[in-house]
Formats: C-alpha cells, structure tokens, sequence
C-alpha cells in the first residue's frame, strides 16, 4: 500500500503537494474534472521520481459518483489530500443561487460526501490519514467573501468533528489553512508580500504536519497570530470594517 | 522584482510574460514584435533582455526517458540540474555540460553551450536528437541535423533570434559512477599550460585556471585539471552545502591586492606538479553552483564577463599577448578559464572553434569597457571570435567580424521573418 489520493489536483497547491510525496517515494492517485489535462503533470512526476501516477476522473459536486469512484480503487491509499477550492465571485453569488449553490457545495458539501466514504473505511481499516485545506477566510466572515468563507468555515469544523470521531479508531485527521498562496487562483490579486507563500511552502508543510500528526497548521505562523486579532475584534466593531 | 541578467550589468526594460500552455504562448507570441524568449536569467548581458520577454521557465515538465536507451525528452524550460538529479541515479549524465547546471534546455540551446569535453564531444547541439520550435507565424516545426536543416543550424546558438524552443529529445551519456578522477598540474607558465592541455588531449575533460595578474617569466602560470568518471563508487548525488552571498558587496572588496590574494591561496592548495583526487559531479562540474547569487560580490555596478576563442595555430601567440594586456592594465579578473576546443561545428552562430578559449571576470569600473575595446582588437587580430552568451557591450563591427556564417543566419531570420519577431536588447545592438 503506497498510494496518497489527491483531490482537486489540479490546483496549483495539489500539484506543489504531489510532488513532495513523489518525491519521498509515495505513489499518486490524482483526482479532478477533466482529469486528461492532468496527464502532462503525472508523466513529468512519473519520470522525476520514478513512482506510480493513475489520474482519475472525479466530479466533486456528483455526490452519487462518490462511493463508485472509491470502491473502483484496488489497492486503497493511504491517505486523501483535498485541495478542492471554488473562489467564485462573491457578488454575483448575492443575487444568484446558481453561483452560490456552486461556491457552498464545492467548498463544502461534496468533498463531506466524499471524506464520509473515505473516513469509513479508513475507520474501519484503523488507519489512513485525512488532511482538508480549508482557509482563513473560514475564521470570520467578511463581505469580500463571506460565502466561500462559510463553507470553508463548515469544512473547518466537519474537520474538527472528524477527527474528534476518528481519533480512537488511530485515523489522523489535519486541516490546512494556508492564508495568502501564489496560485492561479490569486492571480491578478495585490497581495502582501510578507503573508504571501508559494504552493510549495504550503505543500511542505502539509507533509511535515502529516507526518508529525499536527491537527491545524498555518503555512506561515503569523497567519494564527493575525486571525487570533481579527477573531478578538467585536462583532459592533468588526461590521464597520472593509478588510479587503 | 525586476528582470535582470547574471551579470547585473545591464538592467533595460522589460516587459515579462508568463504562459500556461502552447496555445497561450501563440497567442503572445502574435501580439509581440520585439519579443525574446528567457530561462533561468543565466545569461550575463543582454541576450534574453527584451522590451517584451517570454518566460519559459515554467514549461518545464519531463515527457519522456528511457533508462535503457539514455534518450530523453523534456520541455524547454527543464533546468539541467533537475535532469541530473533524475538521471544520475540511473547511471546518466549529460554529454555535454557547461559549468553551471542553473541553465534551462532551451538556453542550452539558444548558446549551443559547451563544456571541459569540447574538444572531443563538441557543443550541446551534439547531444540533441531533435527540437520542436514554434516560428513566428505560430506554426511548430521539428528541426534537427535531418529535418528543417537551415532552422535547426540557425537556432543553436541563434540566442533565441528564431523562434521559441518548446520541447528538445536528447541523447544522454553512460556513466559508470558519480565520482570523478581529477588529475591536477601545476603550470608555471602558459607554455606549461600548453603543453598539459596537449598532454592531456585524449582525455574525457580538461579546463585550466589562470592567473591573470602574475606577469613576466610567470606569465599564464595556473593549474590544469583533467577529469574521468571512475567506476565502482555508486550513483549518489551529494547534497551541497548551500552557501549565499546575501548582499551586493561594496566596490572596495574586490581589488588586485585580494584577487592576487585569492589567486596565490587558491595555486597554494596544489603542491607541485601533478596530484590526484576523487570529486564527485557537483564539485568538478559546477563548484560555483554550491554559491547562490555568486554574482553578488561584484556589488551593485555587475560585472562583465569577456570570453573569446582564438583559432589553434594563434592561439599561444594571442594568449600570451592578451594576458600581457590584462596584467599590465591591473583589472583583476577574479577567474579566468583556459580551455582547448575541438573541431567546430556547422551551426552558424555557434562560439565554438578549434583553438583555445579564455573566459573572464571583471567587475564594472572606470576603465573597464576601454580595456575592453582594446581586447576586441587583440581577437579580431588574430582572428578570433567573442562568446554572446557572455557578452553586453560588444560592438556590431567586432561581432561580425568573428562570424563568418552570419550571412546564412540572417538569411534565415529573414526567410522565415524572424527578423521581424524576435530581437534582443544585444541582438538590436550587434545588428542581428
């Protein structure tokens, strides 16, 4: 058994997080839509550190496609990733369903439907681990982007829950929250330079949290620091804000 | 930050452009009209300087490699240390190598690159199976020494002037260890130097080291290293110690009293004549990679790298008279590099020559580009030719006069209207 599964591999943070595990010699399962797009990357991984690569087709918001996606795995993995995450536009999210159906059950309720099977079994297997990448985003609401926020705010503490659940049956349970990250999805974007992190930052830490069995890591320690302020500022205070 | 070359000499405007895909880097490259391609920024002047630049650096994926056959395929924008760390522990290496490995495969290309082999494997060009370059209609040829001939001889070491290099296949080397025997001679002269470089001649690598500031009787005086891989120790690659030159050195730190410091400390290791060591790929291939932003010791003005190739039978005459130029002028070069060349190729900007090549160091300063020009002078005398890899301040008149081929090459640029698409700041500047 040597496989990790990737979910949302895609993203740029997946992508830097595959290759740290390729390269300390784990296999990969990489799931996303579209998963062909992928292929490049799996060859590239593939020939760099000589490990396994399957790309797999998963729709995150086809919930019924779940227990078949898994189950279709022979040789079950040691461990999920998911770095499944929909910015989406906040604004047009206010006036129409469609966008914010789209940002809370891409954030939040397809990858419960997919960790649900794979806690499961893992559960059963007494074993596995379970890393989410949430955000910071979750830890107050702002009105920038407050729809991802409460869906990433859900996930944090599904999270919270699942490892609380798992804990006796020996399953290690890690959220992510990265802060600022240079990727395609903050691209365009005025970033501080000083709170801002390349995807393999973020990835490194994701290793090394796993490994050492942390249950929350930051991929910049200030980022706790900065959201243990902005959580103490009062809710009177706090509405007058325009925190970008 | 700010795009900048190795040198830290030149720092012109540039636009940067970043793209995702084949389909993304035509479309750039349709809206761009004074356009070059850039890798990892290795060059010293101004070659992959543009007003609007294509960064490649992230085109950089592995597509295939047979262990069995050594044959294999990456895009671009591969560094050729990220080859060396898959390939070598496979019992792979390089044919031909320059002596940094912070270089991406299309720049490889783009200076037909060379290294302490030359003089019997030739330049990188050598190593290369074939190459997908995309043209400046948009339209994506393959060119090798069968295909696309005249593409092919114009687009290594053409310095990025014909297209954009997607993807290359290249064959690779057997090798039987990572390690290396070094055979070190100490030279007091440059006829010492001569004559170890003849000695050695049919040896896998040679380079030398020169001191440039010792004059008279002692004149050329530095040492020799020849090298072959050595079976029997392993493939593994030693991490180095990774140093970092954390700041622009003030101008005062580097002068001829700490040069010639260096210099006697550096010929003080080697005891006399002829000595042996082990050194694994890392130490004899790339010492300076072990130093990030090495560059940084020549402070904020840069510095300019001077590297020339003079044909074999003036070689010894134009040596001995160059470093009289240098040593008298007091301009210290920090490091100088000997090398014998081989048989040159048909590539028609390609550096190399039969004959002896001499590269240099020399921080910015008053002074320096006159010494320069009168260098220039001293080449084309004897009937040489400047390096444009390393180059930012060569004149039109010098750089023409060094390659005879250059005709076939603008010949080329126009038929396929590179000339109208692709420039550089140096390519603007010599008339290419």
């Amino acid at each position: 058994m040597s496989y990790v599964l990737i979910v949302g591999a895609k993203s740029d943070i997946a992508m830097a997080t595959a290759r740290k595990y390729a390269e300390n010699g784990y296999d990969l399962y990489l799931a996303a839509r579209n998963s062909k797009t992928l292929d490049v990357c799996a060859q590239d991984i593939r020939l760099r550190h000589q490990v396994k690569v399957q790309c797999l087709e998963l729709d995150i918001i086809d919930y019924s496609s779940h227990q078949k996606f898994y189950d279709a795995l022979t040789e079950k993995p040691l461990g999920v990733i998911s770095a499944v995450g929909y910015l989406g536009d906040q604004n047009k999210g206010q006036t129409d369903w469609h966008e914010a159906n789209m940002i809370l059950n891409s954030n939040y309720t397809g990858i419960v439907s997919l960790f649900n099977i794979i806690a499961n079994d893992f559960s059963e297997r007494r074993q596995g681990f379970i890393v989410g990448i949430s955000s910071v985003a979750g830890d107050r609401g702002r009105k920038s982007n407050y729809l991802y926020g409460a869906a990433k705010a859900a996930f944090t503490t599904y999270m919270s829950g699942l490892r609380n659940r798992l804990y006796e049956h020996k399953v290690h349970v890690l959220t992510v929250k990265p802060g600022f990250v240079e990727t395609q999805m903050t691209k365009g974007m005025d970033l501080p330079a000083l709170l801002t992190v390349k995807p393999n930052i973020v990835a490194s830490a994701i290793y090394n949290g796993q490994l050492k069995g942390k249950d929350i890591i930051y991929s910049k320690g200030l980022w706790q620091w900065i959201m243990l302020v902005i959580k103490a500022i009062p809710e009177w205070k706090f509405k007058k804000m325009s925190l970008g | 930050m700010s795009l900048g070359s190795w040198g830290n000499y030149t720092k012109p405007v540039c636009n940067e452009h970043e793209f995702l895909d084949e389909m993304a880097l035509a479309k750039l490259n349709d809206q761009y009209n004074v356009l070059i391609p850039y890798g990892n920024g290795r060059s010293y002047g101004d070659s992959a300087l543009a007003p609007d630049v294509a960064i490649v650096k992230s085109h950089n994926h592995f597509l295939d490699f047979d262990p069995d056959t050594g044959i294999l395929h990456v895009q671009s924008g591969v560094i050729l240390a990220d080859i060396i760390d898959t390939v070598v522990p496979q019992g792979w290496f390089l044919k031909v190598t320059p002596g940094t490995k912070l270089i991406t495969i299309g720049g490889a290309i783009a200076s037909d690159v060379h290294g302490k082999n030359h003089h019997l494997e030739g330049a990188f060009s050598e190593t290369i199976i074939n190459m997908r370059l995309m043209l400046p209609s948009g339209e994506i040829v393959n060119c090798s020494k069968h295909e696309n001939v005249d593409i092919y001889r114009a687009t290594c070491g053409g310095m990025g002037l014909t297209g954009i290099i997607l993807d290359a296949k290249l064959s690779l080397k057997k090798i039987p260890s990572s390690y290396i025997k070094q055979t070190t001679v100490k030279a007091d002269n440059l006829k010492e130097l001569f004559d170890a470089f003849e000695q050695y001649k049919s040896s896998s690598y040679s380079v030398a080291w020169v001191d440039c500031l010792a004059n008279k009787e002692n004149l050329g005086r530095g040492k020799v290293m020849i090298g072959e891989f050595t079976a029997g120790r392993g493939l593994s690659i030693i991490p180095k110690v990774k140093l970092s030159v954390p700041f622009m050195f003030p101008r005062f730190i580097l002068n001829k009293y700490t040069v010639n410091t260096f210099n006697w400390l550096y010929s003080a290791r080697v005891k006399e004549g002829t000595s042996q060591q082990i050194v694994d790929i890392n130490s004899f291939f790339y010492p300076l990679d072990s130093i990030n932003h090495w560059n940084k010791i020549y402070g904020r003005q840069g510095f300019i790298q001077y590297q020339f190739i003079l044909p074999k039978k003036q070689s010894y005459e134009g040596m001995k008279d160059i470093l009289k130029v240098i040593a008298n002028s007091g301009k210290a070069s920090f490091l100088a590099v000997l090398k014998l060349y081989g048989k040159e190729n048909d590539n028609y900007l390609s550096f190399p020559m039969e004959g002896y090549s001499l590269a240099l160091d020399f921080k910015m300063e008053d002074g320096l580009l006159e010494l320069l020009n009168s260098l220039d002078e001293k080449v084309l005398k004897y009937e040489g030719r400047i390096y444009l890899a390393k180059d930012a301040r060569v004149s039109k008149r010098v750089f023409e006069s060094g390659y005879p081929k250059l005709e076939e090459f603008r010949a080329v640029r126009k038929k396929y209207n590179m000339d109208k698409k692709y420039h550089s700041y140096q390519s603007m500047r010599i008339g290419n």
